[in-house]
């Protein structure tokens, strides 16, 4: 059987030549994209093991900082990307279904809780600004040592527990950019009806990846908000 | 990937569990269990990740064993970088 | 099925097209393969200088060619872009972006536009870490040890961190296009037992690749960061560890040896077949052991560490677990062996680079039991025993097996012949110059010189004096296939389809291939290795 071009005329011009029909292509893509995400786990995954060490051996400098951080903040930004992945879940539907405005409309509103995710984390990078409690020069976590002087907290060792902070909302925070630059892309080719019940792939994966960032701050937020909250005496 | 349609339903009951799951652990960090806390914070956080990725990543609904493969291995290395190290940390004060 | 061509006029992925936009925008797995061929080729004779100069250094006791902070910055950088530059991508960019999709009957890799930008990408890091080098270079050592990294080096070690994070990410989208390729391209009736062991081999490689890299880049990120931001992560006097950097660098970089030395692995699976005209032995073995040394060599790598101060206990499980990953290796050994038993063996230049390859494989690997033992490690960690050992293996081994690779398809991949009487020259000055250069050096380390010295006591200067002179041969028998690999694309002969009379679908289209690679796509009936099928070539069309 020939391999030329007259098999891709019967498919739509999204078929790449290399394939041979676009169920290989939509399978390629789609592993590419969870194999990407795995090692998206790993390189998140290095710096969760340098929080788990630095945690183990600081736990009440990792608390102090923990504590300091606004939970209702956190906890209203996990809410808005559940938010974000419900409309991404929903686009990646409205594509399956043919719904072209539909999925314009879900697209822009991921867009939204993407944005609005990062201006809630801009104010609360902000927040820890104004306190002093940003690694560098003028770092200063006296605040935290005076609120619990029961309490031992090296500040050097706080320290450590915001460059961690930073570096893991900071990477996070890049990799949502991205995904809110892959979104504008999808949705431009959305409204000009590129995606089709037959073709949705980059819908799709692009959904994946929205989805694992998610799922890293899923974790993100226990692990640097919710270390230690219980009322001390 | 499947080309299985989930329905809408189905969607907004995980988006009201991912929510409610969220209230949940946020409200018990302010409950003295002790050690119990980060346990229970870790699972809950699982729970909200296998809920995305069973449900919204269509990982339940896909004939497709590699992407589970690939899924279950990603964290099993992740798993090794931890214990390992930790194998390390863990021990110091024993030698 | 593609008949002889001898006239230029057929048209091939080389004569397809001309002219330089069509060769920078190239989408083609062949085109970017020579692409990478010409990069890898420029950074192993920048990393190939360094170790000049090194050697040179080293001639005499005193240091009296360079300061000792610039001999710091020449092992550095002779480490950074030999591994990250030259070892890291060689075989699986050029011979494995080349072979991959004809060994399994695709047209192409499944993303070629990502194999595209995988390029751009070494080629960026590429231009990133040249600069580094001309503006002041980096002496941290190639391992980038904090705190000296973080807070005391006055070198360029942002640059250097960020230069390799990128071409860390080329090397990660080459392993993902591999494994989507070998899981979804293989043509009809190309089953998993019937692919080459080089597929085996470069695909659990790439799960290496796609595995590991990501924790190196991060570690880099957490470096650049350390050092811009002043942070305090890897500070000792600010309650950092300087070990986690070690943990999660060693977590890639032992990995990362096994990137280099399977493909290599790879290549020798192929020519020990075709050179003994038999099936390789154990072709199940030799298949699950590609798999276990990619899983394994996970699992061992604070064995880098053993003297830095981690506990005994995790000393002693990483021991063991070293150990361990060296039986896949072994085994792999013995099947190539017992492959050569009643074959009916041709001394080819590949197969002299074969044969090198399984006497110094086998050595660097033994050696590494000998590190891998605690006793004998507080001994000789930090000597010239470990450079010994790991050249052993990453130029016995990984160098060797890439010019055997490089002359095994060199018909193919350019539709002419080497000449062989040069190339067993080339081949035997290799492994003369090497064994010169780097046996004495096991010597050196068990006696006690240490690595990374600008200096040593005059007692051991005559082993280094022996070193440096085979170093000198090695490099005459590295610029020889340089010059007669050009000399070949003129003035060559002219190759067939099959000038070895090997097996595998690569050999079943023309020499060079088509762009789309098969005339009509394959369809496969037969086992991997059926040399009883195929004839030997009456006489190999070499040129003397």
């Amino acid at each position: 059987m020939s391999d030329s071009p007259i098999a891709v005329e019967q498919h739509g011009p999204e078929l790449l030549h290399h394939f041979v029909d676009a169920e290989q292509q939509r399978d390629a893509a789609t592993l590419g994209m969870w194999l990407f995400l795995a090692t998206e786990i790993m390189f998140f995954g290095g710096m969760f093991c340098a929080y788990l060490i630095y945690r183990y051996a600081y736990y009440n400098e990792f608390a102090a900082g923990s504590r300091s951080l606004d939970i209702y903040l956190g906890t209203i930004n996990t809410a808005v990307l559940i938010c974000s992945s419900l409309t991404v879940a929903l686009g990646v539907r409205a594509a399956q279904m043919g719904k072209r405005k539909l999925l314009v409309i879900l697209l822009l509103l991921t867009i939204v809780f993407g944005l609005a995710f990062m201006g809630i984390k801009g104010v609360e990078w902000y927040q820890k600004f104004e306190e002093h409690h940003v690694p560098g020069h003028s770092f200063n976590a006296a605040d935290l040592v005076k609120e619990y002087p029961q309490i031992h907290i090296d500040q050097q060792h706080e320290q450590i527990y915001f460059s961690l902070y930073f570096a893991m909302t900071g990477l996070h925070a890049l990799h949502m950019i991205i995904g809110v630059g892959i979104f504008i892309f999808l949705t431009c080719y959305a409204w000009k009806g590129r995606y089709t019940p037959k073709y949705y792939t980059p819908v799709e994966i692009g959904g994946l990846y929205w989805h694992f960032v998610d799922i890293v701050w899923i974790y993100l937020f226990p692990l640097l908000y919710l270390i230690d909250r219980k009322p001390l005496r | 990937m499947s080309e299985h349609i989930m329905s809408s339903k189905l969607y907004y009951t995980i988006w009201i569990a991912l929510l409610c799951l969220t209230v949940v652990t946020a409200a018990v960090s302010f409950v003295d269990l002790g050690r119990f806390n980060t346990v229970i914070a870790l699972v809950i956080a699982t729970v909200k990740a296998l809920l995305v990725v069973l449900f919204f990543m269509h990982v339940k609904y896909t004939s497709e064993k590699l992407t589970k493969i690939v899924i279950a291995s990603a964290i099993f290395w992740l798993f090794l970088l931890l214990a390992l190290s930790m194998a390390d940390y863990g021990t110091r004060l024993l030698s | 099925m593609a008949t002889v061509a001898v006239t230029a006029e057929r048209e091939h992925y080389l004569n397809k097209e001309y002219g330089i936009r069509s060769w920078l925008l190239t989408t083609d797995h062949k085109r970017i393969a020579l692409l990478y061929l010409a990069s890898i080729t420029f950074f192993f004779f920048i990393g190939g200088f360094f170790a000049l100069l090194i050697r040179l250094e080293l001639l005499t006791p005193a240091g009296d060619l360079v300061q000792a902070d610039t001999y710091n910055k020449l092992f550095s950088m002779h480490g950074q872009v030999m591994i990250f530059f030259f070892l890291i991508p060689s075989i699986p960019a050029v011979l494995g972006n080349f072979l991959v999709p004809l060994m399994i009957g695709a047209k192409d890799l499944a993303f070629p536009r990502i194999n595209l930008l995988s390029w751009y990408l070494y080629m960026i890091a590429g231009v990133i870490y040249i600069h580094c080098i001309v503006y002041g270079g980096v002496d941290t050592g190639w391992t980038f040890y904090t705190p000296f990294s973080t807070a005391f080096s006055n070198t360029r070690v942002i640059e250097a961190g960020i230069a390799i994070f990128i071409a860390g990410f080329s090397s990660i989208l080459t392993g993902l296009n591999f494994v989507v390729t070998i899981h979804r391209m293989r043509a009809p009736g190309m089953t998993w037992s019937r692919l080459p062991l080089f597929i085996w081999a470069h695909y659990a490689t790439s799960i290496i690749q796609l595995l590991g890299t990501p924790v190196l880049a991060v570690t880099l990120l957490l470096v650049v960061f350390e050092r811009a931001f002043n942070l305090g992560i890897f500070d000792p006097t600010r309650g950092g560890d300087p070990l986690l950097f070690q943990h999660l660098f060693w977590f890639y970089s032992h990995p990362a040896v096994y990137i280099m030395i399977l493909p290599a692995m790879a290549v020798e699976s192929e020519v020990v077949a075709c050179f003994t005209r038999k099936r390789i032995f154990g072709y199940n073995f030799v298949a699950m052991s590609s798999i276990a040394i990619a899983v394994f060599g996970f699992l061992v790598w604070a064995h880098h560490m053993f003297v830095a101060g981690i506990s005994l206990y995790s000393a002693l499980i990483f021991s063991i677990l070293s150990y361990l990953v060296a039986v896949p290796s072994a085994i792999k050994v013995f099947n190539w062996t017992a492959t050569m038993y009643k074959g009916s063996i041709s001394f080819t230049t590949p197969m002299l680079y074969a044969f090198g390859f399984i006497g110094l494989f086998t050595m660097g690997g033994l050696t590494g039991l000998f590190l891998a033992c605690l006793g004998i490690d507080v001994h000789v960690h930090d000597t010239y025993f470990v450079i010994a050992h790991f050249h052993y293996i990453m130029v016995g081994g990984a160098v060797m097996g890439y010019l055997g690779g490089l002359h095994f398809w060199w018909p193919k991949i350019s539709g002419r012949m080497y000449p062989e009487g040069w190339g067993r020259l080339a081949a035997l000055l290799v492994f003369a110059g090497f064994n010169l250069t780097f046996f004495p050096q096991f010597i050196l380390g068990y006696m006690g010189m240490p690595r990374r010295y600008w200096q040593y006591p005059p007692e051991f200067q005559v082993l280094n004096v022996l070193s440096t002179a085979g170093s000198t041969i090695l490099a005459v028998g590295y610029v020889l296939p340089m010059v007669y690999f050009l000399w070949s694309m003129r003035y060559g002969k002219i190759a067939n389809d099959n000038p070895w009379g090997a097996a595998g679908l690569e050999w079943k289209t023309s020499s060079p291939p088509p762009t789309f690679n098969f005339d009509e796509a394959p369809e496969v009936t037969w086992e991997a290795y059926n040399y009883e099928e195929i004839p030997a070539p009456a006489e190999v069309p070499v040129e003397r």
